[in-house]
């Protein structure tokens, strides 16, 4: 059968079931369509919680990252991974015991103030808007490329499907949704990286695969040969760092207590029937989670490997060994129709010439090899995880099942993090501060208004993204990292952080870290806008926008460590609330008052 | 029977547990995956220089780990102090 066509089959059949899922347990009261009642395994939790959590940046573009950054790409590897244990440790069953229905819920009671509700309910849109752009991006060109469509109408047709999916079904349809979509997802990433493993060292398990000896007969191992391959066309080693130690550090820090400050992934802990399962349930997640994260290394050295080979096939050098444009492979000039991957061929012998050529000393001899340049003008990093298992050859359905899996990461991803945005809305905002009188089927209508509009903004900078979707997302941690986490954090640990050391610290972490990296990606992401080059030189102290979370929060850690000296304590029974929360006696379902 | 101790005392051993817990997350992560990389990569496991092991592998076996390890320490501490539920 075409590609295309099977393509759209087995999407299609994932999506009936998705939505089948999601109308069969539609939510019909507020608290089912906000935490899906209180019955829910740690098993089944940490699933839904893997699903939720790994997002169009996990699938289709940590492996494309890994594969262009080598080492480097680490960050995403443990930032990701380590945020969890944070989350487990010092946040979940906490929060679970806490019992209530949402983030700013918790922080407005913690801090006994309505406005350190607003602020959390600010620091929660602005984090969670700037995730959902990083998803539109992957949408668009996952559907970009399956439709064969540019990379616009892709994300247009993403946002119609997130909408229907998302306003149709609240946490309950979402929780078993997200295991039926975790089940595709994974499958869909490990069955190709499995074939790749097989194909390219012998091992079947690609986390022993990468590790193992390559067989070309050269008796090198994986990661050798691929140093040495990405060296002879002037790239730095795969393997080493080529960054920075200090911006590996704080990117690495800003994603782990990103992680932990999300409202989309918190929120799950309060669905769990006890504490103790709280705690277990971050465990299974992880465990979910890891399967794709230690598959992902595999995936991009792999993906890196094939696309030099096929690109470079014979001899390094010799003119007749390049690929030639007319004999590209279909992959190529599907790619090419969404405008992510292009060729240019600047010394026009019709042939493709893919190096370094802002190595001074590999272009001279490149120049002798008659090479004008490097002739793989754009090779989006996003693309590299779809078009892998095209690049090793595998089988159409295996390619039908990444686009399907990359669209269940970015879609159930998606449909979380716009339930979060709604919720705090409706709940927090309007039900909690301005209009505590409403209804609960107003309520939810105004949650679901307020989803639309926050697919239509993160559509539009789907379609003008600041970067590819993990740098997208990468800011968004940062901006979780730098407001919520620490307000959270402090609330459970330190009794004498009251309302006025809280907003301070949550205000100047948000609005320090916001103004940082609009300085350097533009005002409000607006392209043009930015104050300075985005570029090593321009950076305070070297530390990249997409780093600078981790300053952050520790400068609102510090500033609500220096208000809470000169401001009183907080009361008698705040402090016997924060006493409560450490222990785990005496927790019931969460309720909404 | 374990004698039941106090809240306080609960929680300084939670913060015990939490500290223990921690210094071996940063460990396995900010040290052996970032700082000493460099040296960690004159070793080799398998194919794998040892340093960008743990940065790409070995970390995240280490977390998962660790964090069914705490849940099962602080499973112990509840029934210790008596605050455990049902």
């Amino acid at each position: 059968m075409e590609l295309q066509t099977l393509t759209l089959l087995v999407v299609g059949a994932t999506f009936l079931l998705y939505i089948g899922i999601a109308v069969w347990a539609r939510a019909s009261t507020t608290g089912e369509f906000y935490v899906a009642g209180k019955g829910i395994h740690p098993v089944a939790n940490g699933m839904a919680t893997a699903a939720d959590w790994m997002s169009a940046a996990s699938f289709i573009s940590m492996a494309g990252l890994i594969a262009f950054n080598g080492y480097d790409a680490s960050v995403y590897l443990m930032g990701w991974t380590g945020g969890y244990v944070l989350l487990a440790l010092l946040l979940a069953p906490y929060l679970r015991k806490f019992g209530k229905f949402t983030v700013p819920e918790f922080i407005g009671e913690r801090f006994y103030s309505q406005t350190a509700r607003i602020v959390a309910v600010i620091c929660l849109i602005v984090a969670s808007i700037t995730y959902v752009i990083g998803q539109m991006k992957g949408v668009g060109v996952a559907f970009g490329r399956f439709l064969e469509v540019d990379f616009e109408v892709g994300v247009l047709v993403g946002m119609g499907i997130v909408f229907i999916y998302a306003v149709l079904g609240g946490m309950k349809g979402i929780t078993y949704t997200q295991i039926a979509q975790y089940v595709v997802l994974i499958f869909a990433y490990t069955v190709p990286a499995v074939f790749i493993s097989f194909q390219l060292t012998g091992n079947p398990i690609p986390q022993l695969g990468l590790g193992s000896t390559i067989n070309d007969g050269s008796g090198l191992h994986m990661l050798q040969k691929l140093d040495q391959v990405l060296v002879d066309i002037g790239f730095a080693n795969y393997t080493a760092m080529k960054g920075t130690t200090l911006n590996m550090i704080l990117l690495t820090l800003s994603l782990m207590i990103g992680t932990a400050g999300l409202p989309h992934v918190i929120v799950r802990f309060f669905t769990v029937p006890k504490v103790k399962d709280a705690r277990a349930s971050a465990g299974w997640a992880l465990v979910f989670i890891a399967i794709l994260y230690t598959t992902a290394p595999a995936v991009g050295a792999m993906a890196m490997y094939n696309l030099i080979k096929t690109v470079q096939p014979g001899q390094l050098g010799t003119p007749t060994t390049n690929l030639k444009y007319d004999e590209r492979p279909s992959w190529f000039k599907n790619w090419e129709k969404t405008g992510l991957l292009k060729f240019e061929d600047k010394n026009g012998d019709g042939r493709i010439q893919y190096y370094n050529d802002k190595n001074k000393a590999f272009a001279e001899k490149a120049t002798g090899y008659g090479w004008k340049g490097n002739e793989m003008a754009k090779v989006d990093r996003d693309i590299m995880v779809l078009a892998n298992p095209e690049i090793a050859k595998l089988p159409n359905w295996v390619i039908a099942l990444v686009a399907a899996g990359g669209l269940a990461a970015a879609l159930s991803t998606a449909a979380g993090l716009l339930l979060a945005i709604s919720s705090s809305i409706s709940h927090d905002l309007l039900k909690g501060v301005f209009r505590p009188d409403i209804s609960e089927k107003q309520e939810l209508a105004a949650g679901r208004i307020a989803m639309g509009g926050a697919i239509l903004v993160a559509g539009y900078f789907g379609m003008n993204p600041p970067g590819f979707a993990a740098q997208v997302v990468a800011l968004a941690f940062g901006l979780a990292a730098s407001s919520l986490f620490p307000a959270l954090m402090m609330g459970i640990f330190n009794k004498r952080i009251g309302n006025t050391a809280a907003v301070a610290g949550m205000l100047s972490g948000l609005i320090f870290t916001l103004v940082y990296i609009f300085v350097y990606k533009g005002w409000f992401f607006i392209p043009g806008t930015n104050n300075l080059p985005n570029n090593a030189a321009n950076w305070v102290m070297g530390i990249q926008p997409e780093s600078i979370g981790a300053v952050g929060a520790m400068l609102n850690f510090a500033v609500a460590m220096v208000v809470s000296r000169v401001t009183p304590p907080p009361p008698e029974h705040i402090q016997h609330l924060v006493e409560d929360i450490r222990v785990p006696r005496g927790a019931g379902g969460a309720s909404g008052h | 029977m374990q004698p039941k101790g106090t809240a306080a005392e609960y929680w300084k051993a939670n913060l015990r547990l939490l500290g223990i817990s921690l210094a071996i997350w940063f460990a396995v992560s900010y040290v052996f995956g970032i700082m000493l990389v460099d040296v960690l990569n004159k070793f080799h496991l398998g194919g794998y220089p040892l340093g960008f092991w743990f940065a790409q592998q070995g970390s995240i076996y280490v977390f998962v780990i660790l964090i069914f390890v705490y849940a099962k320490n602080m499973d112990k501490l509840d029934r210790k102090f008596d605050v455990h539920e049902d």
